[in-house]
């Protein structure tokens, strides 16, 4: 082995590595934690392949499978509940199969780092009838990434790829390999296969079915999936992250480790159950593994005594299975610190405005979501991407426009565009009268700042056209148009007091860029405190920068404070003064 | 060697991702195998953040679990109190003697616990520096975290050369200067 070519890797680097190694021509994703960092990762090889963001995770995995289908290798990115929205697309290309190999890299969220829920894509994967493989460290994620490929194309299977946050942001080392030569396939028409109209769908489905069985029987000799035979009074069947606990907590034990968790290696798996005393079946989240196993009669330990919430770790596992009393000292009893909007960010103006005027707000996913906290407490819903000017629509239906004339929709512009269009479009069709706010902070902000149709950039950094939203909000038949500066207090309150106070849907566009995008010297603001009065307005929009002196005056953290003014303005006694400018 | 338990903990945009390429890239030019674990998306805005380092002959999983850490490094007096269950009975505990109010205080929900250091001297080995004074002083606050990695550095395995090395590569350039004075800082200034 050389030394030489090791390098650190971020598991999503590394799956962006093996992707280019596998010879990947095209891939679309749309961000979403923790599958974001591999399309960051993968645009550094745009000299020998394309890369994309799409805006959202259905016309990413179509973009692939356009690929695909004319025969090159191609994959799509995305986080667990994308894959819900890429479901449509991915249930139909299981049938239809692949020409050049296909691989859906889907990211799980155990422990719910950054997700709305702790969904198993094992199970998705299932439903759809398509294979899964699941890495355990960052050099395997480069190195199953192009054994997805290759067996994507030998089985002529579409191929989930899936890991967890653990896995994605971990570093390990990874040994570099060179770009392969890949010729594309040829492309010949055969509706038969690509076209899925019943006819065709119902042989489809027949043949899909032997390719998994031929897969599933070639799973028992597949190097993907080892046996690492040692002491027979305890066996674990695992894979992914879990593996390394397991190695950590039971060096002696045996371990089938599968690489391929679906279909499963049922020969494999019975002959290592009749070599051990004990078996355990270790997997995070739900019972994918060990249902199946359990079907087949063979007697095993699992979900009795490991949970299907949240991550594992080497010190459950041992608890669990060894008993051992681990004596760790007791967590300190300290006050939580959650997520929160930083100290300058457009949002926080946008909801005081809103808390203000004591309105509802129907939420959606993204950095705005933090509203639905203390001290703002302005968010009533999260659901999902989308979600907020269809439900609100919804409220409407149910109990009449009066009844929404406190309400509002929030959602940002990279959550707008991937799925919200279509809830407006609804709205305006079916004579809807809602307000939506476009919290328009010129980027998809939680996930880390990625570019989006209206940015006017592209993944790969090229110049592009920006959806122009006001625009296209009017084309959709919207009146009432407005947009405002997201720190404008006052003309922000009089307009969403007129605008929601109307019969016609009303779109209001808060347009100022995330704080964290500009490089530009921010300005600085001070607290005197001989002219504090203590009333506390200016804290409650909840600024992480502002804290009381123990005399309750206030105090601005000036490595803290990026300059919004908002605080500012909120004083009525002048105590807030500027004291350097900014660039901006 | 058994594999060394590293943690940094702080809040969001504390620049925790910063020092864990540092200390990744360390290990590597110590001939280690190492694995990092790091804390991405929502969490790193203004959220408790926490990253793992492991490095030795052979490392498996990514993460120090509670009760395993050599040395903890904080960011902050509180969640350097939050943390310190991880520690090993012998661990080394690094702390920025600084405050950051969550949420919960600069509301007033409740309040900021006092004498954190004292608190956490009771059990641990406790080195503190107001490293974010200190690095005001050097002209830069955000080069605060090499301030208490220099102080780190004395409880780890690698040599102020290699120290060096890794930052002149992982820093931007026009930064290498100050971030090396930083990390002297804490490298000459050990109080227990």
């Amino acid at each position: 082995m050389s030394e030489t070519k090791k390098v650190i890797m971020l598991g999503n680097e590394a799956i962006a590595r093996g992707a280019y190694e596998a010879g990947v021509k095209v891939s679309a994703a749309y961000p979403g934690t923790p599958s974001t960092e591999i399309s960051e990762y993968l645009v550094q090889y745009k000299d020998d392949l394309y890369c994309e963001w799409s805006p959202n995770e259905k016309v990413a995995t179509e973009v692939a499978i356009g690929a695909s289908i004319i025969g090159t290798r191609a994959m799509c990115c995305m986080k667990h509940v994308g894959f819900n929205v890429a479901a449509d697309p991915a249930y139909s290309m299981s049938y239809i199969g692949v020409n050049g190999g296909l691989v859906i890299v889907v990211a799980d969220d155990p422990g719910l780092y950054s997700s709305q829920n702790e969904q198993d894509t094992r199970m998705v994967a299932r439903a759809a009838q398509l294979p899964v493989l699941e890495p355990s460290d960052s050099s395997e994620a480069k190195e199953f990434m192009k054994m997805a490929f290759d067996l994507s194309e030998r089985f002529d299977r579409p191929f989930v790829f899936r890991t967890t946050t653990r896995l994605a942001h971990s570093q390990g080392l990874v040994e570099l390999g060179e770009r392969k030569a890949v010729e594309d396939k040829p492309y010949e028409k055969d509706i038969r296969k690509t076209v899925m109209m019943p006819g065709n769908a119902k042989l489809r489905h027949i043949e899909i079915e032997k390719r998994n069985q031929e897969l599933a029987e070639a799973a028992n000799t597949l190097p993907i999936n080892r046996v690492e035979m040692n002491d027979t009074k305890i066996g674990v069947i695992t894979s992914g992250i879990p593996y390394q606990y397991v190695k950590e907590v039971l060096p002696e034990a045996s371990v089938l480790k599968l690489g391929m968790v679906n279909p499963l290696p049922r020969k494999l798996i019975e002959d290592f159950a009749s070599k051990v005393e004990t078996l355990y079946i270790i997997e995070e989240l739900d019972p994918v593994i060990e249902e199946q196993v359990k079907s087949w009669g063979v007697k095993t330990i699992g979900k009795e005594i490991f949970t299907v919430q949240g991550e594992y770790s080497a010190n459950m596992i041992r608890t669990a299975i060894l008993g051992e009393d681990l004596k760790i000292g007791t967590p300190a009893q300290v006050p939580v610190r959650p997520p929160i909007l930083c100290p300058g960010c457009p949002h926080r103006s946008v909801y005081h405005v809103l808390s203000k005027l004591k309105l509802h707000v129907a939420g959606d996913i993204g950095c705005y979501t933090l509203g639905a906290v203390a001290p703002l407490s302005v968010v009533d819903t999260t659901v999902c991407m989308g979600s907020s000017i269809s439900s609100l629509h919804g409220m409407e239906k149910a109990k009449g426009k009066e009844y929404i004339k406190n309400w509002v929709a929030a959602i940002g512009d990279s959550t707008f565009l991937h799925t919200g269009v279509n809830s407006l479009m609804n709205m305006v069709y079916n004579h809807g009268t809602g307000t939506v706010m476009i919290l328009d902070n010129s980027t998809t902000g939680m996930t880390g700042h990625q570019d989006h149709a209206a940015t006017g950039k592209t993944l790969q950094g090229d110049p592009t056209y920006a959806i122009d939203i006001p625009a296209l909000c009017r084309a959709m038949g919207v009146k009432n148009v407005i947009e405002v500066n997201a720190f404008d207090l006052e003309t922000l309150e009089k307009v969403v007091k007129e605008e929601v106070a109307k019969d016609e849907v009303s779109v209001i566009i808060t347009k100022t860029p995330c704080v964290l995008l500009s490089k530009a010297k921010k300005p600085l603001y001070i607290a005197h405190a001989d002219k504090c009065k203590k009333c506390g307005m200016c804290m409650k929009p909840g600024c992480p920068a502002m804290t009381k002196r123990p005399d309750e005056t206030i105090y601005i953290d000036d490595t803290m404070c990026t300059g919004c003014g908002l605080c500012e303005k909120l004083c009525k006694f002048g105590a807030i003064e500027l004291v350097k400018e900014g660039d901006r | 060697m058994a594999a060394k338990n590293i943690m940094i903990v702080g809040v969001g945009g504390q620049g925790t991702l910063l020092t864990s390429r540092i200390l990744g890239g360390l290990a590597i030019a110590g001939g280690y195998d190492v694995k990092l674990s790091e804390v991405h998306g929502m969490a790193q805005r203004g959220g408790s953040v926490v990253t793992f380092v492991r490095y030795g002959e052979n490392v498996a999983e990514p993460i120090v679990e509670e009760g395993q850490a050599d040395v903890l490094i904080a960011f902050e007096r509180l969640e350097a109190l939050r943390y310190a269950h991880f520690l090993k009975e012998d661990g080394a505990l690094i702390v920025n003697d600084w405050r950051i109010d969550p949420m919960p205080v600069v509301i007033g929900a409740t309040e900021y616990p006092e004498n954190i250091i004292e608190t956490l001297k009771k059990d641990h080995k406790v080195y503190t520096v107001n490293a974010t004074e200190e690095s005001k002083k050097l002209g830069n606050p955000r080069v605060f975290n090499l301030i208490v990695l220099g102080i780190a550095a004395q409880h780890m395995d690698f040599t102020k050369e290699q120290w060096y090395d890794v930052i002149e590569n992982t820093v931007p350039p026009k930064t290498i200067e100050i971030n090396k004075q930083a990390f002297d800082v804490g490298y000459h200034l050990v109080s227990e």
